[in-house]
C-alpha cells in the first residue's frame, strides 16, 4: 500500500509540474527553485510533514522534499543551538545530498566526455 | 547602382565560382545528405572541443571551396566570415591559417547573407578579384553558448529548432562561374517583442517579411519574379508567420517560399521539432541544394534571405526581447 | 508600421500558431516516470530500514542512491534521452537536481578544473541551493522571533 501511495503522490507532483512547465514556459532552473522554496514554506506551516507520513518517498524524493528537509534542519538547529543553529541547520540537514551531488558530479566529469544529442 | 531605400543592383555582377558544404552526421542523414561535399561522421571533427570542431568545419569548407573554384589561394583578397559563438571564435581560429585579410562578421544566423552582401559590394566596386564568403554553426557549441550543457535533461518545445552542424563557403570572382549576384537588400533590425527563446522562427519572421517586402518594392517587382524565395531558418512557425505577414502587406509568396530549416532534416524521424537553424543551416543549403538547382537551370533567379535572431544569454536574462534581422541576396543564373 | 498595437497583435497571433506537444501525454509520461522514481525511492527506503538503519538516515541514504544513479546515467549519456521522454518525471525528483550538477561539470571540463568545472558546476543547481538555504533561513528567522515573543512558545 505504501508503494502505491509513493507512486501516486510522486507521480502527481511531477505531472502538475509538467503542466506548469508546458503552460508557463518557465525554465527548468526556475521550476527547481520554485519547488524547493515551496517545500520549505509548506514545511514551515506544518503541512509537509503529514504529507510525508502519508506518501513516504512520494513526498521526500521530489525537490519539494528537499525544501522541507532544509526547513526541518533550520528548525532543529534553532531548537538545539538557538541563533547559531539558524545558520547551521539548513546545510547540516542537506549536507549529505549536496556533497554527494558535488562529489559524484565531479567524478562524472573525470570519466565522461560530452557527447552530441541525437 | 542604388535601388529604392535599402537595395543595390550591381552593374558589375559578381560571379559565384564555387561553393562548398561540410556537415556533421545528422545533416548527412537528412534529405540533402547526398548533395553535401563532405559529411563527417565524427561530431568533433577530430578535435578536442566543440569550438575547435566548429573552427575545423570552417577550415575544411574554406579549403574545399578553393579547390572547387580552382582559384589560387593568394589571389583571394578578402574573407567575409562569421559564426554564432562569442567574439566569433570559430571564425578566428578556423581561418587563422588562411593568411587572407578578414572581415569578421556577426549577423547571427543571417551571416551568410551579410557576408555575400559585403563581398559582392567589394567585388562589384572592383576592389578585389576574388573574395570568399563563409559561415558555420555547430549544434553542440551553440547549445553550450545559448542553452544548456548537452547532458542536461531539458525538454525541447515543439517550436524549438535544431542548430545545424555545418559550414558553407562561396568564392566570388569577376568572370566565369554559373551564377551571379544581381543585387542585395540589406535588412533592418526588427523587433516585434517576441521573448520565447524556444521560438526563434516567430522572432525572425517579421525581419524576413520586412526585408522581402523591401526587396520587392526597391526593385519594383512581384514575388513571381523569383523562382524561389529562400529564408534561412524560420522553421514551421516562422514560415507560417512570414507568409501571413507578407499577405497582410499584399504579397503572396506561398508558392515561391522555401525555408532551409525545413529542407535540411527529416522533420519527424530526426527529432528536429520545428526545423533546422544556425548560420550553417542557410549556408550549407545554399552551397549544396540551392546553387545546384541554379546550375542545373531548374531555377533562374532566386532570393536568398538568411534570417538571424539577435540575442545573447545576457540580453535574454535581462528580460530583453528577441529582435531579428534578415539580409536578402538576389542570385541568378548566368546566361 | 511597427506600432505597439501591431506588436501585440503579432504576439497574440504567434501564440495561436505555435504548436505545442500534447500536454496530456506529457503529463502522463511525467506521472508514470515520476511515480516510478518515487516508488524506487520507497523500495530503497524500506530496504534501508530493514537493514536496521534509522528512518532519518535511511531517507538520506535514499537521496544519496538516487543522486548517484542519476549522475551515473548522466555520465553514460542516458539521462538526457530519459528526460526528453519523461520531462518533469525525472526533473522534479532529486534526480533532476543531481543531473543539473553533473551535466555542466562534464560539459565544461574542457575549460579547465577551476574556471571550467569549478565555476560552472553550480550554473543550474546553484540557484536551488541559494534560494533553498535563504528561504529556509528566512522562515527560521520568523520562527525564532515568534518563539522569542512567546507566541509559539512550547512548540
Amino acid at each position: 500500500m505504501e508503494y502505491i501511495r509513493a507512486f501516486l503522490a510522486g507521480g502527481a507532483i511531477c505531472a502538475v509540474v509538467q503542466l506548469l512547465m508546458d503552460k508557463t514556459k518557465l525554465m527548468p532552473g526556475r521550476i527547481m527553485v520554485l519547488l524547493v522554496v515551496s517545500g520549505a514554506i509548506l514545511g514551515s506551516i506544518g503541512l509537509y510533514e503529514p504529507f510525508v507520513q502519508w506518501a513516504g518517498a512520494g513526498a521526500t524524493v521530489p525537490l519539494l522534499g528537499f525544501g522541507n528537509t532544509l526547513w526541518k534542519g533550520v528548525k532543529e538547529g534553532i531548537e538545539t543551538e538557538g541563533l547559531l543553529g539558524l545558520l547551521k541547520g539548513g546545510l547540516t540537514a542537506s549536507a549529505a545530498g549536496i556533497s554527494a551531488a558535488l562529489i559524484f558530479g565531479y567524478l562524472a566529469s573525470v570519466f565522461s566526455q560530452p557527447k552530441m544529442k541525437k | 547602382m542604388k535601388k529604392g531605400k535599402a537595395s543595390i543592383e550591381f552593374r558589375k555582377k559578381p560571379r559565384i565560382l564555387g561553393a562548398s558544404s561540410v556537415v556533421g552526421p545528422k545533416e548527412g542523414e537528412g534529405p540533402l545528405g547526398k548533395l553535401f561535399d563532405q559529411v563527417e561522421q565524427d561530431d568533433k571533427f577530430g578535435k578536442k572541443t566543440w569550438e575547435e570542431a566548429e573552427s575545423e568545419l570552417q577550415k575544411r569548407a574554406a579549403e574545399l571551396v578553393i579547390q572547387k573554384a580552382a582559384v589560387a589561394k593568394p589571389s583571394i583578397r578578402y574573407l567575409f566570415a562569421g559564426d554564432l559563438l562569442g567574439q566569433d571564435i570559430a571564425t578566428s581560429f578556423g581561418l587563422l591559417d588562411m593568411n587572407i585579410p578578414l572581415f569578421g562578421l556577426y549577423g547571427a544566423c543571417s551571416t551568410m547573407g551579410e557576408s555575400l552582401s559585403l563581398g559582392s559590394i567589394v567585388m562589384s566596386a572592383g576592389y578585389a578579384d576574388y573574395v570568399m564568403c563563409l559561415t558555420s554553426s555547430h549544434f553542440a557549441s551553440a547549445e553550450k553558448e545559448f542553452r544548456y550543457p548537452l547532458e542536461y535533461g531539458n525538454q525541447r518545445s515543439a517550436s524549438a529548432t535544431w542548430t545545424v552542424t555545418g559550414s558553407g563557403a562561396v568564392i566570388l570572382g569577376q568572370e566565369g562561374g554559373f551564377a551571379q549576384i544581381a543585387g542585395i537588400t540589406t535588412g533592418k533590425i526588427i523587433d516585434y517583442g517576441v521573448r520565447d527563446s524556444q521560438n526563434m522562427g516567430a522572432a525572425m519572421a517579421p525581419a524576413a517579411a520586412d526585408t522581402i517586402a523591401q526587396n520587392l518594392q526597391d526593385f519594383e517587382i512581384l514575388p513571381s519574379e523569383y523562382d524561389k524565395i529562400i529564408t534561412g531558418d524560420l522553421g514551421k512557425v516562422g514560415q507560417r508567420a512570414l507568409i501571413d505577414l507578407l499577405k497582410n502587406q499584399g504579397y503572396d509568396i506561398e508558392k515561391q517560399h522555401m525555408d532551409c530549416g525545413l529542407e535540411i532534416y527529416n522533420m519527424e524521424a530526426q527529432n528536429a521539432e520545428a526545423g533546422g537553424s544556425g548560420c550553417g543551416c542557410a549556408a550549407v543549403t545554399l552551397c549544396s541544394y540551392v546553387l545546384r538547382m541554379i546550375q542545373e537551370k531548374t531555377w533562374k533567379k532566386i532570393l536568398f534571405v538568411p534570417t538571424g535572431a539577435l540575442l545573447s544569454k545576457t540580453s535574454f536574462n535581462e528580460g530583453q526581447t528577441i529582435p531579428g534581422i534578415a539580409h536578402a541576396v538576389v542570385i541568378e543564373q548566368v546566361e | 508600421m511597427n506600432t505597439e498595437q501591431q506588436k501585440k497583435i503579432y504576439q497574440e497571433y504567434i501564440k495561436e500558431v505555435t504548436p505545442s506537444h500534447n500536454i496530456w501525454t506529457n503529463m502522463l509520461k511525467a506521472f508514470i516516470v515520476g511515480g516510478i522514481v518515487c516508488l524506487f525511492g520507497q523500495v530503497l527506503m524500506n530496504w534501508f530500514i530493514s537493514m536496521k538503519i534509522e528512518k532519518e538516515d535511511a531517507g538520506t541514504w535514499v537521496s544519496i542512491c538516487l543522486i548517484g544513479s542519476s549522475i551515473l546515467l548522466t555520465a553514460l549519456h542516458l539521462f538526457s534521452p530519459i528526460a526528453k521522454f519523461a520531462g518533469a518525471g525525472v526533473l522534479v525528483p532529486i534526480t533532476g537536481f543531481a543531473n543539473s550538477v553533473a551535466a555542466p561539470a562534464i560539459e565544461y571540463k574542457k575549460e579547465g578544473q577551476v574556471f571550467g568545472i569549478g565555476v560552472n558546476i553550480f550554473t543550474i543547481s546553484g540557484p536551488v541551493i541559494l534560494y533553498g538555504i535563504f528561504s529556509s533561513w528566512l522562515l527560521g528567522v520568523l520562527y525564532y522571533l515568534l518563539q522569542m515573543t512567546g507566541i509559539m512558545g512550547g512548540m
